[in-house]
């Protein structure tokens, strides 16, 4: 007994072995698939099911596919060519629609010769979104503004874009251009004057409106500069835009109309019923995201606060903004807003839509980001107070970085829900590429009939667009990832 | 034991405490206390869980109010106002017994924040402080990485070193080995050890006898939220008072 476990405990080893590649069905496709596929019968089965599946679905769409008709002015012209080219009774896309029509779908009813103005916005759109999402980076900020400067030289061009404005909107894009490789940081102020820029390009009048407007939050600002050593940060904010607002209901119209004597500069005004089409739905969707987010972060606070009538107000407003289906909001944007309004003020159904569709994205945010609120531990709290920091500075620097950071996810999904939302415009009238641009496409004559086509064209760019929104959260959780778990 | 003795205990207060009171709804945590800390004291706070001396050293920077007496920190009284509340959260550092780093932030940033954003010190002049204090507690080398790629012991002396970044004339200590490995104690007491040799008013919710032995002017033993029991070290381990300070030292120094 005592040898033999002598012999076993003791050991030494003479030869040490090499490395050997694992057996043939344990690497590469053959164990992937075996793993994946081919694990058990019930797997094999489903597997089979699944590719089965796959052929019915492509062999019975692919034709309509490959006999897709581009040039052709009727439904009626695209069958026959459909038919003369696969015979008798064969399918095929009529994509000959999209060619004609394109411009309704992307445009709405906007004047051609006035197209240049939502393309160049939409241009600048990401020129102003590049030094948020990729804040300080000079390698993404020359890509996108890059990218910017060949999109906008090639659709201007197409688009017969007049020369001085042409040269004007090259120059602004080279310019910060060079800025993004001196100062990266310095281009946040084209992303502050971009909204009032984008709204003079889209609705055009005079230069001076956009510029008054954006002069109430020069003036909100300055009073609370001015006032918080006085009076305290909240009484400030709260004068601020009691000043604000008296600036935009009284001053506003007055000024303009001054300034406009003086220097009378002013492009084409478009009525917003001639807005429609993806223009109209990036308007709304890209507006009531950059302000629902804001909004939605107060709310979320308000509702963790201890103060009592803020958290009143708060669980009030997000409750019954979520209690209600967004097309009542929009009738009430359409229908019941006008009645609170004082007599002659004529308030923009655009504007109207975009607000509540903000109230209405900032709720569920709200809702969101408590989560992630609720989700820090309560030591990040502590700890903050106990560095001394005051409540704004904690939720700026340690509290809203995290909680936001966890909620990502969720935020993103709020994003694209709003963004496909925007086509529920179409219950008030306004022309959303799904329902409003299509059945105007769909009363033509030439067009009747036509089915599949146009909700395809909607809904690739729809995704595009969408999935565009997913990937980039997906970038920045990657890149805000510090707490190596 | 020796050195301790010679670490100077002046007749400035730091703290006073009188007649203190405090409720979580109806439980009455903290009963009447009185207490006054000397500028330089070193005190070790002991008890059962749930005796109160966490909330106790809470009360200190605010993190929990009281509801019933007086509490002077520094000269400053701890009322409703708000502009005490920070006065005094800024002079007196609190390392807690989950570190409590901010996860996002890397250590470096971690330990300039606060100056930066409450003593408003340039950002550059707070680096230099940082480092300072990282090469202090040892781990200069570890400031460029994130909270979670350390140790818990590390991640520990970094709270510490965030701490006097603030350049605190008191010092709160939340039972800081408790949620440590062993072996990680020790690097964690020694950083302690060397705080209190250079003179920093110390209060510290720990079980580490060791360390209350060494360094501690006084211990105080709470239980049911009072004050049971203080007396020097040597004299509350070697011939403790109350049956209750008996009981409790016999169970934690029993094996």
């Amino acid at each position: 007994m005592s040898e033999t476990h002598a012999q076993t405990v003791t050991f030494v080893r003479e030869t040490m072995l090499p490395p050997v590649a694992p057996p043939l069905g344990e690497r590469g496709a053959v164990k992937w698939l075996r793993a994946n596929l081919f694990s058990t019968p019930l797997n094999i089965a489903l597997t089979v099911i699944g590719l089965l599946a796959v052929y019915w679905l492509i062999s019975s769409s692919l034709p309509w596919w490959l006999n897709s008709v581009w040039n052709a002015s009727s439904l009626g012209e695209c069958r026959q060519i459909v038919a003369a080219n696969a015979g008798e009774g064969a399918t095929g896309a009529c994509w000959a629609m999209i060619r004609e029509r394109w411009h309704q779908f992307l445009f709405g009813f906007y004047p051609p010769s006035q197209w240049w103005r939502p393309i160049l916005a939409f241009g600048l759109l990401f020129g102003a979104l590049a030094p948020v999402l990729f804040s300080g980076q000079k390698r993404n900020l020359t890509i996108v503004l890059g990218a910017v400067l060949v999109f906008l030289l090639v659709t201007l061009t197409l688009a017969g874009t007049p020369g001085f404005p042409f040269a004007l909107a090259i120059a602004l894009v080279v310019g910060m251009l060079a800025l993004a490789q001196v100062q990266p940081g310095k281009l946040l102020w084209f992303t502050l004057i971009y909204p009032a820029l984008c709204f003079w390009l889209l609705w055009g009048g005079s230069v001076w409106a956009p510029i008054v407007a954006m002069a109430g939050f020069g003036i909100l600002y300055a009073v609370f500069r001015l006032a918080s050593p006085l009076i305290g940060l909240a009484p400030a904010a709260g004068a601020g835009i009691v000043v604000a607002v008296l600036w935009w209901l009284y001053a506003d119209k007055a000024a303009v109309g001054v300034l406009h004597g003086i220097l009378p500069l002013a492009l084409q005004s478009i009525n917003s019923d001639q807005f429609g089409g993806f223009l109209l739905a990036i308007v709304i969707g890209v507006t009531g995201i950059a302000f629902s987010l804001p909004i939605g972060i107060l709310l979320a606070l308000g509702r963790q606060s201890d103060m009592l009538i803020v958290k009143t107000l708060s669980v009030g407003f997000i409750e019954f903004i979520r209690g209600v289906p967004l097309i009542t909001l929009l009738f009430t944007a359409s229908l019941l807003l006008q009645y609170f309004l004082p007599p002659g003020t004529n308030f923009d159904i655009i504007l109207r839509v975009i607000i509540l569709v903000t109230f209405f994205a900032a709720a569920y945010l709200a809702e969101v980001i408590r989560g992630g609120l609720a989700a820090l531990p309560r030591g990040q709290y502590e700890a903050a107070d106990a560095l001394g920091l005051d409540y704004w500075r904690a939720q700026r620097l340690i509290i809203l970085p995290q909680a936001l950071k966890i909620s990502i996810p969720a935020i993103v999904s709020t994003f694209i829900g709003l963004f496909k939302d925007t086509t529920l415009v179409a219950f008030v009238g306004l022309m959303d590429p799904l329902k409003g641009v299509t059945q105007i496409v769909r009363a033509d004559i030439n067009w009747k009939g036509i089915y599949w086509e146009p909700y395809i064209f909607v809904g690739v760019i729809f995704f595009v667009i969408c999935f565009g929104m997913s990937r980039y959260s997906m970038y920045l959780e990657r890149k805000l990832k510090t707490d190596h778990r | 034991m020796a050195e301790a003795a010679k670490m100077q205990v002046s007749d400035e207060v730091a703290i006073q405490i009188t007649g203190m009171n405090k409720w979580y709804g109806q439980f009455h945590v903290l009963r009447d206390i009185n207490m006054t800390v000397q500028r330089g004291e070193r005190i070790v706070i002991c008890g059962p869980s749930g005796s109160g001396k966490s909330t106790l050293i809470r009360c200190i920077n605010r993190l929990e109010e009281h509801q019933q007496g007086q509490i002077i920190v520094d000269g400053t009284e701890l009322t409703n106002d708000l502009k005490n509340i920070d006065k005094v959260r800024s002079e007196v550092g609190m390392v807690f017994q989950h570190f409590n780093l901010f996860p996002h932030l890397t250590i470096l940033e971690n330990l300039t924040l606060a100056p930066i954003w409450v003593r408003k010190v340039p950002k550059k002049e707070a680096e230099e402080t940082a480092m300072y204090f990282l090469s202090k507690v040892k781990i200069p080398e570890q400031a460029h990485k994130y909270p979670g790629q350390l140790s818990g012991g590390q991640q520990q002396r970094v709270a510490i070193a965030r701490s006097l970044c603030m350049k605190p004339r008191i010092m709160l200590f939340d039972e800081p080995t408790s949620a440590l490995d062993p072996e990680m104690i020790k690097e964690v007491l020694d950083t302690m050890i060397e705080l209190a040799k250079e003179g920093m008013t110390m209060l510290c919710v720990t079980h580490e006898m060791g360390f209350a032995q060494a360094v501690a002017n006084r211990v105080i033993f709470m239980d049911q939220g009072q004050i049971v029991e203080q007396n020097e070290p040597k004299e509350f381990f070697n011939n403790p008072k109350s049956d209750r300070t008996k009981l409790f030292l016999s169970q934690i120094l029993g094996h």
